[in-house]
């Protein structure tokens, strides 16, 4: 019970700190509405193209950019947390009898929200440009749960990351290294269909991709969802694995304390 | 825990880094309830190890420590309900206010709302926050901000109270205001505290027992008053030269009346009994050597001078020595 609580006002401190930044939560809001519009103009007309599999691009694009920008906003949430590791913030939450499991748990919560409200802000623009999810309410709870999961796993790597490295520099490197790739190894942009097969062979183990897949199943019509479910349980199975990790992460950087 | 339990006990503190740097090398001391002990000693010393063992952030090699009766290592939760921490750099949170820093930190000791609140408005007004509670600590000043720690540190009432260095990069001013706060909320509470110093006046100024610590072994400890009267006599300091201090310190150590001689820097630190009859056989000594004294000053001891006495070494030196090997550990 006092674990709820101590997440609950660690979150608040999170969205509090976030709200008090509006030059950032104009970027984060307008940004998906960039995507959408610069990569709909560029790659318009890759319909056309025999095999891609998709008539309108913009109910193509859509899923895939919900995924990447939950994705990107989840892959630095780390970032945060080697800031109040360096300013002594982590040590004196530490010395309090606050729950361990809390101070990470708050932080993936704090992603997770924030992607929720990107997806959601996505699916509107996207609507308004002309996708449809066939489902509907459906379709928009399928598209949610693909977005938290993905967005909270990949939140608690961050987390454990940066609790590794534990160096800003180091920490960014990294991730560079790894979400881009992540990126262009999915359907978030280009449909598999048109991918070399080693390519579409690694987009297969790609949770980026899984997700992608999943989020688009959920603009489709139900009869469609049967590979959803699988690629939805993956994405769970990569939450628990990154939460592991995250949790492994923690206990080294106590250890090494 | 009884009332006359110690309220912080240490025995046999060992602690070596990764690398092999040896932190804390069979540390002891006691504290009682409602005593501020203060450890002192250069940076490097061990004073912030020994620190972050108490307050559950470290592990001992070897050892055993209580904190208000309950064991660091078997026992964590019930020391960290029991303790107030306060680092040696500010751990504020900057993105939140003076007054949002104050009910997190209480809530996470789960404080009951209402109490919270009446708790904090109390501590923001005794500290002087009172004007800048709503305002985002980043643009606290460094004084200002350091008080809110030492709020954070004291919000829930704790029994025990670690002040990691808690004026070192203040200006005098704040310095003061500091000890002034420190001594009021004592006088209030009765709260015990354990204070990590690299300044000797503060150590002397507001400890009512001190250790004094050194490569990671506490070398002497007691009342300010008895470190000093142990020594004894008065200390004469005869500035020299750095070519021959250590030749004059020789030759001072062999006359009658010295109890002690040590070369510090350019000047030979000399104990005797009554200093001012026997200044002016030591200058006509080292005169007929013949050595030129600069400069003569005479004082009581200092804890400057019992910090020699068992180190061998000067304070300040060992400090700065201590500075140029990383972080103060």
């Amino acid at each position: 019970m006092t674990a709820l609580s101590d997440t609950w006002y660690m979150l608040v401190r999170l969205l509090r700190a976030t709200w008090r930044q509006p030059v950032w939560v104009v970027v984060e809001l307008v940004q998906p509405f960039m995507w959408l519009v610069l990569y709909g103009q560029l790659f318009g007309r890759v319909t056309e193209i025999p095999g891609f599999g998709a008539r309108s691009y913009i109910q193509f694009l859509t899923p895939g950019v919900a995924v990447m920008t939950s994705l990107f906003g989840s892959a630095w949430a780390g970032i945060g947390l080697i800031e109040d590791l360096d300013r002594g913030v982590l040590d004196r939450l530490l010395t309090t009898p606050a729950s361990r499991a809390a101070i990470v748990l708050a932080r993936v919560l704090h992603s997770g929200t924030a992607g929720a409200v990107q997806t959601a802000i996505i699916v509107l623009v996207g609507t308004a440009m002309g996708a449809r999810i066939a489902a509907g309410a459906a379709g928009a709870a399928l598209l949610l749960a693909v977005a938290v999961l993905l967005g909270g796993g990949f939140a608690a790597a961050s987390n454990g990351l940066a609790l590794l490295v534990r160096r800003e520099e180091t920490f960014i490197a990294v991730l560079n290294f790894v979400t881009l790739p992540l990126t262009f190894l999915s359907a978030s942009l280009m449909s598999t269909a048109l991918m070399p097969a080693w390519m579409r062979a690694a987009s297969r183990l790609n949770p980026v991709n899984w997700a992608v897949e999943a989020a688009r199943a959920a603009f489709s019509p139900p009869a469609a969802w049967g590979a959803a479910v699988g690629d939805v349980a993956l994405l769970a199975a990569f939450l628990a694995a990154a939460s592991a990790f995250a949790t492994w992460a923690f206990a080294a950087y106590r250890r090494s304390a | 825990m009884t009332a006359d339990a110690p309220a912080i006990e240490v025995v046999d503190l060992r602690k070596v880094y990764p690398g092999g740097v040896r932190a804390l090398d069979g540390l002891t001391f006691t504290v009682g309830t409602g005593e501020l002990f203060a450890l002192l000693g250069p940076n490097g010393a061990g004073k912030s190890t020994t620190v972050r063992i108490l307050v559950t952030l470290t592990r001992p090699d070897s050892g055993r420590a209580r904190v208000a009766g309950h064991d660091v290592e078997a026992e964590p939760q019930a020391v960290r309900r029991a303790i107030g921490y306060v680092a040696q750099h500010s751990a504020v949170d900057r993105e939140a206010t003076g007054r949002e820093n104050l009910l997190l930190q209480g809530r996470l000791y789960h404080l009951p709302g209402r109490r919270l609140r009446a708790r904090v408005e109390e501590l923001l007004t005794s500290l002087g926050l009172g004007d800048a509670a709503d305002r985002v600590a980043r643009g606290y000043s460094g004084g200002m901000r350091r008080r809110l720690d030492i709020a954070m540190g004291i919000v829930h009432e704790p029994r025990v109270l670690f002040l990691d260095e808690p004026t070192t990069g203040l200006d005098p001013e704040s310095r003061a205001a500091l000890w002034r706060d420190l001594t009021d909320l004592r006088r209030r509470t009765g709260l015990t505290v354990l204070l990590t110093t690299h300044y000797l006046e503060e150590a002397d100024a507001l400890a009512d027992r001190v250790a004094i610590v050194d490569r990671g072994r506490v070398v002497a400890s007691g009342t300010p008053a008895a470190l000093k009267a142990e020594l004894g006599g008065d200390t004469v300091v005869l500035d020299v030269g750095a070519g021959v201090a250590a030749a004059v310190a020789h030759l001072l150590a062999g006359a009658p009346q010295v109890l002690e001689a040590r070369a510090v820097g350019g000047s030979v630190h000399v104990r005797v009994a009554d200093g001012a009859r026997a200044l002016p056989a030591l200058m006509a000594l080292v005169a007929g050597a013949p050595y030129e004294v600069r400069s003569a000053t005479l004082s009581r001891p200092s804890l400057d001078e019992v910090y020699l006495h068992h180190t061998g070494r000067a304070f300040a030196q060992a400090d700065a020595a201590g500075q140029d090997g990383g972080e103060g550990a």
